[in-house]
Parts: structure tokens; sequence; C-alpha cells
């Protein structure tokens, strides 16, 4: 049952993803990524991560997928097909490394130790917020640190020059 | 002490060098010549102080003078060092004695020139240089000067520096004379190999080559003996540095174009003593030559060809410096066939008399040509002997000198020569006889050309005064052309008036080399004539030349070729000087009656463009050189192989750069795909090891 | 139960689909997105790792990992929006100044 569930899942995940990569606009492959997303969610939460499943939908679909949209129609892009790709051999190059890459890393990770633990598998927002704020508090400041960094950064980076002027 | 003689010289140079430009005539003349003085002075208080001395236990008299130690590696040790012994003594005698009364001509003669200063800077420059070839004590020091007098050479030779022929002269001199010189210092390596010392003298810590050659044994009469590698091998090689500075065959052929320098010049260097420094050399080394027949037998031989084949020449030249530089290679052959006869006394004798007359010869020469306005060609001269009475008078002298006459130096000197190649203890066999009649047949060539000379110059029609219209374009090599212009003998009315004496400065010199040819022989009167003729208590002093020089100089014997016996039969011994004396006697005759009646007498074409030889060099040896030097080192080796690999490097360098291009085209894609390259190939190697182990 | 290979092997998939994207496609917000599918890719990985060796540092990681990636996309979009007014097009291959 669980299995047939995965299956589902999985499949709809990698259609997703070809989906992002062969659309040709940009908005299609924003809302293929959605998608994706959502199918993630869904696996995290059937590894009993729910936390972690709804703030994939909360932060990554909603925050992050919702700017990529925003910036989209902000620079009010066309389809890229109309100027022929003068690179079309990277297609060719890249299938067959993606190929490679794949049967690699399926090899090394056919050969990790499969354990079974008895404990069971937790994930919920107690077990999260207890590690995150004892365990893991340096890692927890140091990223809210680079949120301030990244926002910084962002407005400075998009400003109009013309308010240079103003000052 | 002896540094006195040395330095002197130098330092006029230098003052005139330097300052020259600056100094009036009467200022460099007086420089120049008072720097030469000061050394004939110190020389001869030097020989002084060495006659006074008593000598030590092998006989030898010597003084040192040593500097400081120059070189100093391993075994290898050359001192700047000088040393006067009996050989040195006499030779630095006569070298600063005849230098300075060629300088004192020479202030005259070269009156009016620009660069006068820088004449005498050269010819004092020279002075130092032949000094320390003379007096050095090591084969190092003497290899110094022998090549300083060889530059000078060029660069007196090349005096006239703007005329093609004088440079032309120069460089044939410099880079024939380097020929030989290759030879000498392979000879001077040679020695050293061979002794590890290649000193003279014994010194504390190095040992004389002469002393250890002395224990070495006599080598084949071989021509194996050639290339062996031993003694016969040294002595060849330096006989081949000789051939180079001493004009033999096949080296001669600078010296006849040396003439392209100021007369002086001839006399000094080509006359008196740059080339006799070969002879000096060979006579200085006679230890190793003693011991080596082979060497002596081809020196002696070559020494005679060169004697006969330079007076065949001699007979047909036309300039009268020509000939004199002829007839300086033909008795340099005759003090080389001396030498190869084992007589190295009498060839060191020949040295100093010829050093006298031919001096004086050059000399007269130089008087004649200043009559006549620089013109050196003697179809244009003739019945001089009325206007130029003392230069006449002692050329005249020197030429019975070089001729032969009965008593005057040159006769001794070759008398003594001629019988010693026949009676030679060294030559084998049928030799020594074959060389005294050819030396026999050239003393009587020598004795007609120089007749020939004095004829055609001073006696006969005054042929001077048709051709004056023409006088300076005549001549084949007249060598002073444009500087005649200059010459300060507009005064005599130009070229209607009658030639007329040169001035006491010039004469003077004459004069004294005069009385030296006559009687400097009789320092060195064979012992045979001098038994029969003379009381006896002067034959201490007509041997006194061949006693002095006894010590340093050895009389090798090769046994067994019946020399021996015949060196100590007097009687032949005056047989001999009979005949040298009456072929001398008649050669002068046939000279003077057939030239009086046909001075222009044409001679053989071949005999008058010198068999060709230069020539024939050209073609074999200079032009080959010159084309494998164009078409093969130059456009070959250099246009394509080495400016090919540079070039190519360069080329290799771009074209890879512009491989490399493709590595940056500016499509970040690309940028991103390489990582993406990068990271597979990694990723897939360290799983491949980590799984794999 | 489903087998841990299971997952490992989809995030692998969905990694490769990911990385080929980078470079295929030309508009940078497209290879924007397809840096995003890298990532989420590895979080799925390191969930499934939490989930079967009971460690809930692989979630903690996660959720490290989600925030550097808000704030990548943000830095990200503003660097985007600079870019394009400057050279008023969005193809990677007009971004080539660095060409020799």
């Amino acid at each position: 049952m669980e299995q047939a569930f995965f299956l589902v899942l999985a499949v709809l995940s990698v259609g997703a993803a070809l989906s992002v990569v062969i659309q040709r606009s940009p908005l299609y492959s924003a809302f293929s990524l959605i998608g994706l997303f959502a199918c993630l969610a869904a696996l995290y939460v059937s590894l009993q991560a729910q936390f972690l499943g709804a703030i994939q939908i909360i932060v990554y679909a909603g925050a992050i997928m919702v700017l990529f949209i925003f910036v989209i129609m902000l620079l009010n892009i066309r389809k890229d097909a109309q100027v022929l790709d003068k690179h079309r051999y990277l297609w060719v190059l890249g299938v067959p490394f993606g190929l490679v890459l794949a049967i690699e890393v399926l090899y090394t990770l056919s050969k990790v130790a499969k354990v079974s633990i008895d404990k069971p598998a937790i994930g919920d927002s107690q077990s999260i917020g207890y590690g995150l704020y004892t365990t893991y508090l340096m890692p927890f400041e140091l990223t809210s640190i680079l949120i301030l960094l990244a926002i910084v950064g962002s407005v400075i980076l998009a400003r109009r020059d013309d308010e240079k002027e103003e000052n | 002490m002896l540094r006195v003689i040395v330095f002197a010289p130098l330092l006029g140079a230098i003052i005139l060098g330097l300052f020259g430009k600056r100094l009036s005539e009467r200022i460099i003349a007086l420089i120049a010549c008072s720097s030469i003085a000061v050394s004939t002075i110190a020389a001869f208080a030097a020989f002084a102080k060495l006659l006074a001395q008593q000598p030590d236990s092998a006989g030898v008299r010597r003084i040192s003078d040593t500097l400081f130690t120059w070189i100093q590696v391993g075994a290898f040790r050359a001192d700047f060092a000088f040393m006067l012994d009996p050989l040195s003594g006499v030779m630095i005698l006569f070298v600063t004695g005849v230098g300075l009364l060629i300088h004192i001509f020479a202030t005259a003669y070269m009156s009016g020139e620009d660069s006068y200063y820088r004449f005498f800077t050269y010819l004092n420059l020279f002075m130092f240089m032949m000094i320390t070839l003379v007096l050095a004590d090591n084969y190092l020091m003497m290899f110094v000067g022998w090549e300083g007098v060889g530059l000078c050479s060029y660069l007196l030779i090349g005096y006239y520096f703007l005329r093609d022929y004088a440079n032309d002269a120069a460089k044939k001199a410099f880079i024939v004379n380097r020929i030989g010189d290759f030879g000498f210092a392979l000879g001077v390596m040679l020695i050293f190999y061979h002794f590890n010392t290649i000193s003279f003298i014994d010194k504390t810590g190095i040992a004389s080559v002469f002393t250890l050659a002395a224990n070495k044994p006599i080598e084949d009469l071989a021509s194996t003996a050639l290339f062996a590698g031993g003694l016969t091998t040294i002595a060849i090689l330096l006989f081949i540095g000789a051939t180079g500075k001493s004009a033999q065959i096949p080296l001669y052929v600078w010296l006849p174009d040396a003439m392209a320098g100021p007369t002086p010049v001839s006399a000094l260097i080509h006359a008196a003593t740059m080339v006799t420094a070969g002879v000096y050399m060979i006579v200085r080394s006679n230890m190793i030559f003693g011991k080596a027949p082979m060497a002596l037998t081809i020196v002696a031989v070559v020494g005679a060809l060169t004697a006969f084949f330079a007076a065949t020449i001699g007979i047909a030249q036309w300039n009268i410096k020509k000939v004199l530089a002829y007839s300086t290679v033909s008795q340099l052959g005759y003090m080389f066939l001396a030498c190869g006869a084992g007589a190295f006394g009498p060839a060191f004798f020949h040295v100093v008399t010829h050093a006298f007359f031919k001096a004086l010869l050059f000399l007269g020469s130089g008087s004649v040509i200043h009559a006549m306005h620089h013109n050196e060609d003697m179809r244009t001269m003739g019945g001089l002997s009325k206007y130029l009475k003392i230069t006449f008078a002692t050329m005249g002298a020197g030429t019975l000198a070089i001729a032969g006459f009965p008593l005057l130096s040159g006769f001794f000197s070759k008398d003594e020569i001629l019988w010693k190649v026949r009676s030679s203890t060294v030559l084998p066999g049928s030799l020594g006889t074959i060389l005294w009649l050819l030396g026999l047949l050239t003393a009587a060539i020598t004795a007609i050309y120089m007749t020939r000379m004095m004829v055609i110059t001073f006696f006969g029609e005054e042929r001077f005064r048709n051709a004056h219209h023409d006088d300076h374009g005549h001549s084949g090599h007249d060598d002073h052309k444009a500087h005649d212009d200059k010459h300060g003998h507009d005064s005599h009315g130009g070229h209607g008036g009658n030639p007329h004496e040169s001035p006491l400065a010039m004469t003077i010199p004459l004069i004294v080399l005069a009385i030296l040819s006559v009687v400097g022989g009789f320092m060195g009167v064979p012992e045979g004539l001098a038994e029969k003729f003379l009381p006896h208590s002067l034959h201490h002093y007509t041997h006194s030349f061949y006693a002095f020089l006894q010590p340093v100089i050895s009389v090798p014997v090769i046994a067994g070729n019946g020399g021996e016996a015949l060196a100590k039969d007097h009687g032949a011994e005056l047989v001999s000087t009979i005949l040298s004396s009456i072929v001398a006697l008649v050669a002068i005759g046939i000279g003077y009656l057939v030239f009086r009646g046909k001075p222009l007498m044409q001679m053989p074409a071949f005999l008058e463009n010198k068999y060709f030889i230069d020539e024939i060099y050209d073609a074999v040896i200079v032009n080959p050189l010159k084309a494998i030097s164009t078409t093969g080192l130059w456009k070959f080796v250099d246009v394509v192989i080495i400016d090919g690999s540079v070039n190519g490097l360069a080329k290799l360098v771009n074209l890879t750069g512009s491989g490399l291009r493709y590595l940056q085209p500016g499509i970040t894609r690309l940028y991103a795909a390489f990582i993406f390259g990068g990271a597979v190939f990694v990723i897939g190697w360290f799983f491949y090891v980590v799984v794999n182990r | 139960m489903v087998p841990l290979s299971w997952y490992l092997a989809l995030s692998a998939v969905l990694f490769t689909i990911g990385a080929v994207g980078v470079f295929v496609k030309r508009n940078v917000i497209s290879i924007f997105m397809c840096i995003e599918l890298m990532l989420n890719a590895v979080n799925l990985t390191l969930i499934a790792f939490s989930s079967y060796y009971r460690e809930i540092s692989g979630q903690l990681f996660v959720f490290i990992v989600m925030t550097v990636a808000a704030a990548e996309a943000g830095v990200g979009l503003a660097l985007v929006i600079a870019v394009f007014r400057n050279r008023q097009s969005l193809d990677a291959d007009d971004a080539n100044l660095l060409k020799l």
C-alpha cells in the first residue's frame, strides 16, 4: 500500500521535474516546480516529517515560488523560442552526462548499509524545535544573520540608480 | 731593473695615446724617441751587468726580474717576469738599438702627417710588446708579446686606414698570423702536457722546460714521430707558429702586402724585429728541437725552399719595397734553414746582422721614396746617385752586406750558415749537401736582385724626369697618394726640381746602420777562418758571439751521418767560404752588367705575379670558405635552423594560445556544463576508488 | 515498508534532471529554478535518511537548507533584475563579455 503511494508520487515528481526542464516558457516551468514541491511535501509527510512537509509548502511553494513568479511577470518575459539556440549541442552533451551521473549515484546509494532501528520515527514540531534550540542553536543564529544579509543585499542590488542621486 | 726596459715604451705609448692629439710634432717626437732611448740605455746597462756576472754552475749567466705571479692553477704557473740571459740579452740590444734609430728616422719621415701622434703611439706600443716577447721568461708571456706585436703590426700596416688596400693588407697580416698562432698555442699546451711547466728557467716551485727536455731521448727520424704527440709534435707546432710570424711557406703571403704601411714600419717590424721573433722562439726552444730530427728536417727544407722561392719572386718586382719584402722572406728562410740544420748559433747571428742591413736597406728606401715624393716604383727612378749621395753610399753598403761581399757582416753570417748546413750533424744523408747547393744558388739570386735594385734606382738615366706627370698614379701600389698633398714638400718647387737628400734625422740612422753592417760581422768569425788568418790574440773577440751564446744554445748531434767529421775539417770550410765569396762577387758583377744596360728588362710574368700564389689561395681557401659561410652557415644554419626554431617556438606558443582560447568562449552555459562534467568525473573516480577498496 | 533505496533513487533522478537543466536552459530564471530542483532532491535524501536512521538531525539540516535556499532565491532574483536592467535580456548567452 505504502509502496503504491510512493510510486505514484515518484512518477508525478519525476514528471514535474522533466516538465520544469523541458518547458519553454519560464512561467510554465514555475508552475511545474510548484507541483513538484507539492509532491515532495507529500513524500515528506509519508516519511513522518510532517513539520517539514508543512514548511515545504509554506516557504517554498508559498514564498519562494511566488517571488519567482513576481519576477517573471515583472520582467515580462516572453517565450524564449524567438531566437534559435546557438548551442543545441549542449543537449547532446547533457543527456549522456546526466545518465552517467545517475548511474554513478544509484550505484553508490545501493551500497548504503541497511539497518532497522526500534525507535519510532518522529518529525513533529516539538522534536524539531527541541533540537533547533539546544544542539543546533549556533546554525540557527547564523541562519538568521544570513537572512538579514540576504535582505540587505537584495535591496541594494535591485534598487534603481536614480535613488542615489536624490541623496 | 729589467722592467724599465719593458715599461718605458709603454709609458710613452700611453702618454702619446692620451695626450698626443694636442701636442706639437716636436714634443711627440721627443717623447717617443726618449722613451725608446731610456729603454735602450737600460738594456745596455743590464747587458753590462750580465757580462759582469759570474756564470753559475751550468755556465749560464742570467738576470731575472719577477713582477708577480700572474697565473697559478694547479701545476700551471706563469709569472709576469722577465729574464735576461745571453740570448735575450743580445736580442734586446739590437731590438732597442735599431728601434731607436728607426724612431729617429721616422720623426723626420712621417713629419707632416695628420695623426702624427697615432703613429708613434702604435710604434711605442709595438716596442713594448716586442720587448715583452724577448724578455719573457715563460712561454705564456712570450705568447702575450707575440700576440701583441701581431696586433701592433695590424694597427701600423693599417695606419692609412682610409685606404682599402691598407686595410685589407692589415687584415691579411693579422689573420694569416693568427693561423700560425694557433699552432703555437697548441705547441705550448702540449709542452705543458709533457713537462708540467712552461717556464724557460728553473725557479722555486717550477722547473725549466729545457732542463727537462734535455733528459728526453732523441726521437725517430720518421713521419710517424710528427703525430706521436711527443717532442717532434711540439716542435712542429711551434714551427707552424713561426711560419706565421716569420713569413715562411705557406704563411708568408702577408709580408709583401704589409708594405702598405709606412716605411719605418716596414723597417722596424717587417725586417728587424717582429719577423725575427719566430726565429728567436725556435732558437730559444733549441733543446726541444734538438731531440726532434724530423722536425728539424722539415724546418730546414721549408726554410731553404722559402729562401729560394722568395728570391725568385724578388728578382721580378718593380716596387722597391716589395723587393726588400721578398728579400726579407728569403733571408728568414736562411735563418730557418740554419735552425733546421742544427746551427742555432749561426741562425741567430744572421738575425742580428740581418737586422742591421735590412733595417738599413728599408730606411734607405724610405729616404729614396721621400725624395721621390712617395713614389715607390723603380721604373720611374734612376740616376739618383748624383743627388742622394749619403743614401746611395749607405744603401750600397747594405746591398753588399746582404749579397755576401767578403768581410762584411752578411758574409760571415751567411757563409757560416751555408757551411753548417753542408756539415750538418742533424740532417739525414746527403740532404745537407743538397740544401747547401740550394742555399748557394739562392745567395747568387739574392746578390743579383739586390744589385738590380741598386742599379735601377741609382744608376742610369733619370727616368723620373719623364714620368713626373703620372708618378702618382703610375706605380701599382703607391700608398701615399692622398697623403702626398699634405706633405710639406711643396716648397721644393713640385716636380720640376731635383731630388734632394733627406734631412739629418734620416741620414744619421742610415750611417750608423751602415757602419754596423760593415763591421758587425767581426764578432762571429767562424773558427776555421780565424785560425788561418787572424792572430791568436784576437780569437777571443772574433769568436765572442758564439762563445757568449754557447751556454744557452746546444748543438744537437744525431750520430751517423758523417757531419761530425766534416764539421771539424777546416780545410773544407775554407773551400766553402771561398766558393761562396766567388759566387757572391760573380753574381754582383752579373747583376751590375745586365741591368746597367737594360734597367727595364722585363722579368717572366709568373715571377712578377708571385707565382699567382695569392690567387691560388683565394680560389682554394678563401672563396670556398666564404661560400660555405654564406650559403651554409648563414643562409641555412642561421636563417633556417636558428631563426626557424626561435620563430617556430613563438608560433607554437601562438598556436597553443589560440587553441586554449576556446576554453573561454564567454558562453556561460558552457562553463556550467564544464563544471558539471568535472563533477561527474570526480564523483565517479572517488566512488570507483572507494567502492572497490 | 518502502525501502530506503527507492527514496534515494528518486532523489538521484531528480538531482540529475536538475543538473542537466542548469546548463540546458537559456533563461536565467529557468536556470535558477533548476537549482532549486537540485536542492529539493538533496532535501529528500536528507529526510529519507533521517527517517530510516531515526535521527532528528537530518530534518534539522533540511530546515536550515530551506532557509538558505530562500535567502539565496531572494538575492539571486535581485541580481537577475539588476542584470536585466543593464542588458535588457534574460538570455544566458548574452552575458558573454568574458569572451576572449
